[in-house]
């Protein structure tokens, strides 16, 4: 079934011309949106450089935890010989000051790290914050009750610092998944909330008591009538909440209960970086480059995710 | 009104409840015996199960929750008989580490944290707020552009590359400041200032950028009400327009999001204290966090989330001071 003209916030089909559905449409605007078109190549880039990390590292014939003694100073506490960090032919970006690793090709592994992390977190919080406030709001009564008080009350958790205990006291395992999981616990109220508003105002409109009226099951108008016009908010946080995860991760392994070593994260390198960065700047301005360049890149996705997707017209 | 705030007041203590609730059960339950690690490498199991009588590890663990919570509001004594250690309102417990009140050390912190946070809290909302406004009354303009594609790329910078910037830049380069330690300032107000300024700067980029966003959207949708045509229309001076008109409505979400911006900074700056190297309890959680001493860890989670539920609730009753449509009964 087609979707209807929808909320404020919602899909553009209530100004889209005839014979053009609304999905084709955004993506109309999104290709002539130089920022959008920016930040997807930006972030394809990025995607692109950690898939093929290990080809990367073959190309420029150094692994990530290859140690080279021989790039660093010794009378020096370790910081890298030569000047910016030691860059030259070989080591493309520079070696990692005490211990004489690729900086490049731990940047390159590095980025699969924090993308897996960041992308997954917001894909649990998604999914769970989704899948509850739909169920609240669509419910309504004590369920809806009982799910936002549970939200505000996660809304009111001093985050980074409820994130740094849990990851510190949960037994040893796959420090990744853990990660992704703490994350996404302090990350889907704020797309639950939205979700909830949204469904709100969805479970009066005439469509949904059309659906209601011919006998259809709750669970089938949920899925069929209400999810698919909570796609275009859900997607623009979404997006949005990406590079809030990154900004995470990587300060969480900047506090040193990141990814354990020998994984690399761009937060990690950022961590060590700091006991360098007086001798050897080009070391911290690697991971800083990434992190402000994915950052930026996933923003401008979501902003145009979300000007495109506002039947008002991208004039905002 | 005052039903209205009793009920705030409530909601406030039961947030609180809960966040201790989970608190205790995260750092109480989950981790290895605090009495093994309070008790040190030679340790006898006498020694232990006195120190378990001590801590009142050998309660019921529902009762030790009540203890703590009562100790916050009446203060309580450890243990029992002679060895019994006072601890005086309102009681945290004490530090695994030092024995110090746990109270006292983050008393000791909070000045630190206060300073950055207020000061860096002034900076960003006058400078995110002026960029924005700017923005939104020059809208489309290429001055907005640069200003909006300028916010946009600092926001995404990370907290820890701003500030490692800056330090090369300004301190170790240009010889301008002096690397970022803590000077109270009741010592040296001009030290505590030069001291301050790049934790001031590094925070206030990252969250001026933020509200320059919000505060031009906010007022670009305020600018384009009926009500402003009106206001122009009645031969009002664009400057009355705007500052009495238009502020007014525009900057209310703004008002929200710095309330919880600056109440969740006040729970300690983590990051930026521990790249400044500022002795703040963003510190001294990472610090106890690193040593498992549960107690500290526990009472600044609460001191946060006390900061963050307080500044919503002050928020909330700002909002019915500026928006006259926001009355509570």
């Amino acid at each position: 079934m087609a979707a209807p003209p929808l909320t404020t916030e919602a899909a553009g089909s209530a100004s889209a011309p005839a014979g053009q559905s609304p999905w084709r449409l955004v993506g109309g605007r999104l290709r002539r949106d130089p920022a959008a078109l920016a930040g997807l190549a930006i972030i394809a880039l990025f995607v692109l450089m950690a898939i093929a990390a290990p080809l990367l590292t073959a190309l420029n014939g150094h692994g990530p935890n290859e140690f080279h003694p021989e790039k660093i100073d010794k009378a020096l506490a370790g910081a890298p010989k030569g000047a910016f960090g030691g860059i030259d032919g070989d080591f493309w970006l520079g070696v990692e000051p005490g211990t004489g690793r690729d900086v490049f090709s731990r940047m390159v592994y590095g980025a699969r790290v924090s993308l897996l992390i960041s992308v997954a977190a917001t894909g649990v919080a998604t999914v769970v914050g989704t899948v509850l406030g739909l169920t609240a709001g669509f419910a309504g009564g004590r369920i809806d009750t009982f799910i936002s008080r549970i939200m505000d009350m996660v809304l009111s958790f001093p985050q980074l610092i409820f994130m740094i205990a849990l990851v510190s006291v949960l037994p040893e395992g796959n420090r990744m998944l853990e990660l992704v999981f703490v994350m996404g616990f302090f990350g889907w109220p704020y797309i639950g909330r939205i979700v909830r508003g949204q469904t709100l105002t969805l479970r009066h409109r005439e469509f949904v008591d059309a659906a209601r009226a011919t006998g259809m099951l709750r669970t089938r108008i949920v899925f069929r009538e209400v999810l698919p016009n909570l796609l275009a908010p859900v997607l623009v946080y979404a997006t949005l909440t990406i590079p809030i995860n990154i900004g995470t991760e990587a300060a969480l392994s900047f506090l040193g209960i990141g990814v354990r070593p020998p994984d690399s994260s761009w937060g990690q390198m950022m961590s060590k970086a700091i006991d360098w960065y007086q001798v050897d700047p080009t070391f911290f301005v690697v991971p800083g480059v990434c992190l402000l360049l994915t950052v930026l890149a996933f923003t401008l996705l979501g902003d145009a995710f979300r000007d495109a997707l506002d039947p008002r017209g991208a004039g905002r | 009104m005052i039903r209205y705030l009793a009920l705030r007041f409530a909601g406030l203590a039961g947030v609180l409840l809960v966040i201790c609730a989970v608190t205790f059960t995260i750092f109480y339950v989950f981790p290895a015996d605090p009495a093994l690690q309070a008790c040190g490498k030679s340790c006898t199991p006498e020694r232990l199960a006195m120190l378990h009588h001590q801590m009142g590890l050998d309660r019921p663990l529902w009762q030790q929750f009540t203890d703590y919570l009562v100790g916050i509001f009446a203060g309580r004594s450890y243990g029992s008989g002679p060895l019994a250690v006072q601890c005086h309102f309102p009681c945290l417990g004490f530090s695994y580490q030092n024995n110090m009140p746990v109270w006292d050390l983050m008393m000791q912190r909070l000045p630190t944290t206060v300073s950055i946070g207020v000061g860096a809290a002034l900076l960003w909302l006058v400078g995110g707020v002026t960029v924005g406004v700017v923005s939104a009354l020059r809208k489309d303009s290429l001055l907005d552009r640069t200003m909006m594609v300028g916010t946009l790329t600092s926001a995404s910078l990370p907290i820890y590359f701003t500030a490692m910037a800056l330090t090369v830049v300004v301190v170790q380069i240009g010889g301008l400041l002096p690397y970022s330690s803590y000077v109270p300032i009741a010592e040296d107000p001009i030290g505590w200032t030069k001291n301050l300024i790049l934790p001031w700067v590094a925070l206030a980029l990252l969250y001026a950028a933020m509200y320059a966003r919000l505060s031009r959207a906010s007022m670009v949708e305020t600018m384009a009400e009926p009500y402003i045509r009106t206001a122009r229309a009645k031969g009002l001076p664009e400057r009355t327009v705007v500052t009495k008109h238009g502020l007014r409505a525009g900057l209310t979400p703004v008002l929200t999001v710095f309330g919880m911006d600056l109440g969740a900074l006040l729970g300690g700056a983590v990051i930026t204290e521990s790249v400044f190297g500022l002795p703040g309890l963003g510190q001294l959680t990472i610090d106890s966090i690193n040593k498992s001493d549960q107690p500290v860890v526990m009472g600044v989670a609460l001191l946060a989330a006390f900061f963050i539920t307080f500044a919503n609730l002050v928020v909330d009753l700002l909002y019915a001071a500026i928006d006259p449509q926001v009355r509570y009964a």
